[in-house]
């Protein structure tokens, strides 16, 4: 236990200048990576099947809507090294019309329903996908719930809005 | 007048050209059947009593809690919580309280954390008897399920004791607890650890050696450890196939580290496993729980929260009299605190798996955004696959030992 820090991942990686790997930060201790959408496939798989690194389990997959940046889809995947118990979250910032990222089922078979539920929630295109269909909404729905341009409540309602505290 | 009776010749050949064994039959299973115990459909293509495809739909209850926490104040979302795994509702409450202390770095004292762990560990208790009498139940045998009955309704008696609810407890607050574990609770859990054993013992007897319990159970959607950890399985299932993956072992939360228990685990992964996992743990909560109420004895009395006056709600007879506790209750109560911009991961060992909780906030009054990592469902997903092949009788207690709660699957 304890050679694999956070210094040590980041050297193993930046070796190999073809992830394109970056950071993003460290708050908690848990590193964040940064990475591009067609790096990203390679990442994953050289971090699953490294022998130093060896993040073999697959803890979640989900996405984060920032609408403000040119690349407003966040595509985040939390790893976890259950040798020695080092996690490590790698995010992948994407955009276009259909904001489309490679899957990863092609590595974790629990990856299925966990881009299932990234896709239904935030449209977004897990190419080569064995099934990618809605799995909590109902499949008529038309747009993607969990995107900040759709409301929850009443959009007429003022009294929770964030200029009446002061912000 | 009646009507002549005419003589129906039946028609063989064409009944043996089209043999319906040769037909597959669709079955759906759900979504209120009652071999479920959930509301959740599958598919079924069945060939005879056996499986050969099935399709797997969810969503029933879905109530978009992660889209719901976008919008609410932290001390809001315990509440939404509650509603993931409703079996063990104080085990997401404390998740989420840890999260929100995580991202705040409020230290909790030594005593709150002691009464976090008895909390959780009797809610484990609370999911497993009602897994593992489910089970029973599934495979015919009904009574065990009523002795463990009467033994969760004592559990929901303590809870109800400690926070005035049974089942969507909303328990303990951001920074410890709502108030302190009064003398009854105390003398319920001690109680509790006095009748609690003879029950499970006497629940041991009707099924670890019965002979028609094993033959239903033993070898029965045995997975192997590489299947499991490639379809993310975390908790008493996980740990039946043989990985001792528990994250209160790993990574302690809430001190877990001091105190003395095994992670049960299994070996081959297979039904009989997970209810033998699932019945060791019952005793390890037990002796946690144990281990706790002594260390509780060694600390102050009294002390049920941290001294975070700027998150932690003060008393009411103070904010009619006291001009901080005022402003602090106005603070609290609008979502006028401040809060660090981080992200933050947290995870605990839910009773069916690492239940993480995924927050990103931006220093407003609510998480920009949060994201519940639910076992139930990432462990649900094998079931489809799995069950081809199966027959229908062991495909329900594969189900049944998956313990899948359909308040966790949907979120």
């Amino acid at each position: 236990m304890g050679n694999l820090d956070n210094q040590y991942i980041i050297r193993r990686l930046q070796e190999d200048l073809q992830f394109d790997v970056h950071v993003i930060g460290e708050s908690f201790g848990l590193l964040s990576l940064g990475t591009s959408k067609e790096r990203i496939i390679d990442l994953l798989k050289f971090l699953k099947e490294d022998d130093t690194l060896g993040f073999s389990y697959l803890t979640d997959i989900t996405a984060v809507h920032y609408p403000g940046l040119a690349l407003p889809f966040c595509i985040v995947y939390h790893l976890h090294n259950l040798v020695e118990n080092v996690r490590i979250r790698v995010k992948v910032f994407i955009g276009g019309e259909v904001p489309s990222i490679p899957t990863a089922t092609v590595l974790w078979h629990g990856a299925n329903w966990m881009e299932r539920e990234t896709y239904d929630f935030f449209g977004i295109d897990f190419q080569g996908h064995p099934d990618l269909r809605r799995i909590l909404n109902m499949d008529d729905l038309e747009v993607f719930p969990m995107r900040k341009e759709y409301p929850l409540e009443d959009p007429n309602r003022v009294d929770k809005k964030d200029f009446y505290f002061g912000r | 007048m009646t009507k002549p009776i005419t003589k129906i010749t039946p028609n063989t050949a064409a009944f043996f050209d089209n043999d319906p064994q040769d037909e597959l039959i669709t079955l759906n299973l759900g979504p209120t059947h009652p071999a479920t115990h959930g509301v959740f459909q599958n598919v079924l293509q069945i060939d005879g009593e056996r499986i050969v495809s099935g399709v797997s739909t969810i969503g029933y209850i879905h109530r978009a809690f992660e889209k719901i926490a976008e919008h609410r104040p932290f001390y809001q979302i315990t509440p939404l919580t509650d509603r993931l795994n409703y079996c063990s509702a104080p085990i997401n409450n404390m998740g989420w309280h840890m999260t929100v202390e995580k991202l705040l770095k409020i230290e909790i004292p030594k005593r709150v954390q002691y009464m976090r762990v008895i909390v959780m560990e009797l809610a484990r208790i609370a999911d497993h008897i009602i897994c593992n009498g489910i089970l029973g139940v599934d495979t015919g045998a009904f009574s065990g399920f009523l002795y463990l009955m009467q033994e969760r309704e004592f559990i929901y008696e303590i809870f109800e004791e400690i926070c005035g609810a049974r089942l969507t407890t909303n328990i303990g607050r951001i920074g410890g607890f709502e108030r302190d574990f009064n003398e009854i609770a105390f003398a319920k859990i001690h109680e509790f650890l006095k009748r609690f054993p003879p029950v499970l013992e006497e629940f041991e007897n009707l099924f670890v050696r019965n002979r028609i319990f094993i033959e239903r159970t033993s070898g029965v959607a045995a997975v192997t450890p590489e299947d499991a950890l490639s379809y993310s399985w975390s908790g008493p299932i996980l740990r039946a196939t043989g990985v001792d993956y528990d994250v209160r072992a790993v990574s302690p939360y809430c001190s877990y580290e001091e105190f003395d228990f095994e992670v049960p685990v299994g070996t081959t992964g297979d039904v009989y496993d997970r209810f033998m996992v699932r019945n060791a743990e019952m005793w390890q909560s037990l002796r946690i729980i144990q281990q706790a109420l002594d260390k509780i004895a060694s600390e102050p009395a009294g002390v049920f929260h941290a001294d975070v006056p700027e998150f932690y709600l003060p008393p009411k007879e103070q904010v009619y009299t006291n001009m901080e506790a005022l402003i602090y209750h106005f603070k609290i109560v609008m979502g006028e605190w401040e809060t660090p911009k981080d992200e933050v991961y947290h995870s605990v060992e839910g009773a069916n798996g690492e239940l993480g909780f995924y927050m990103i906030h931006d220093g407003g009054r609510s998480p920009y955004r949060l994201h519940f990592r639910r076992p139930s469902f990432i462990n649900y997903q094998m079931f489809a696959p799995m069950s081809s092949g199966m027959l229908i009788s062991d495909a329900i207690i594969n189900m049944s030992s998956l313990n899948v709660i359909a308040g966790e699957l949907d979120a």
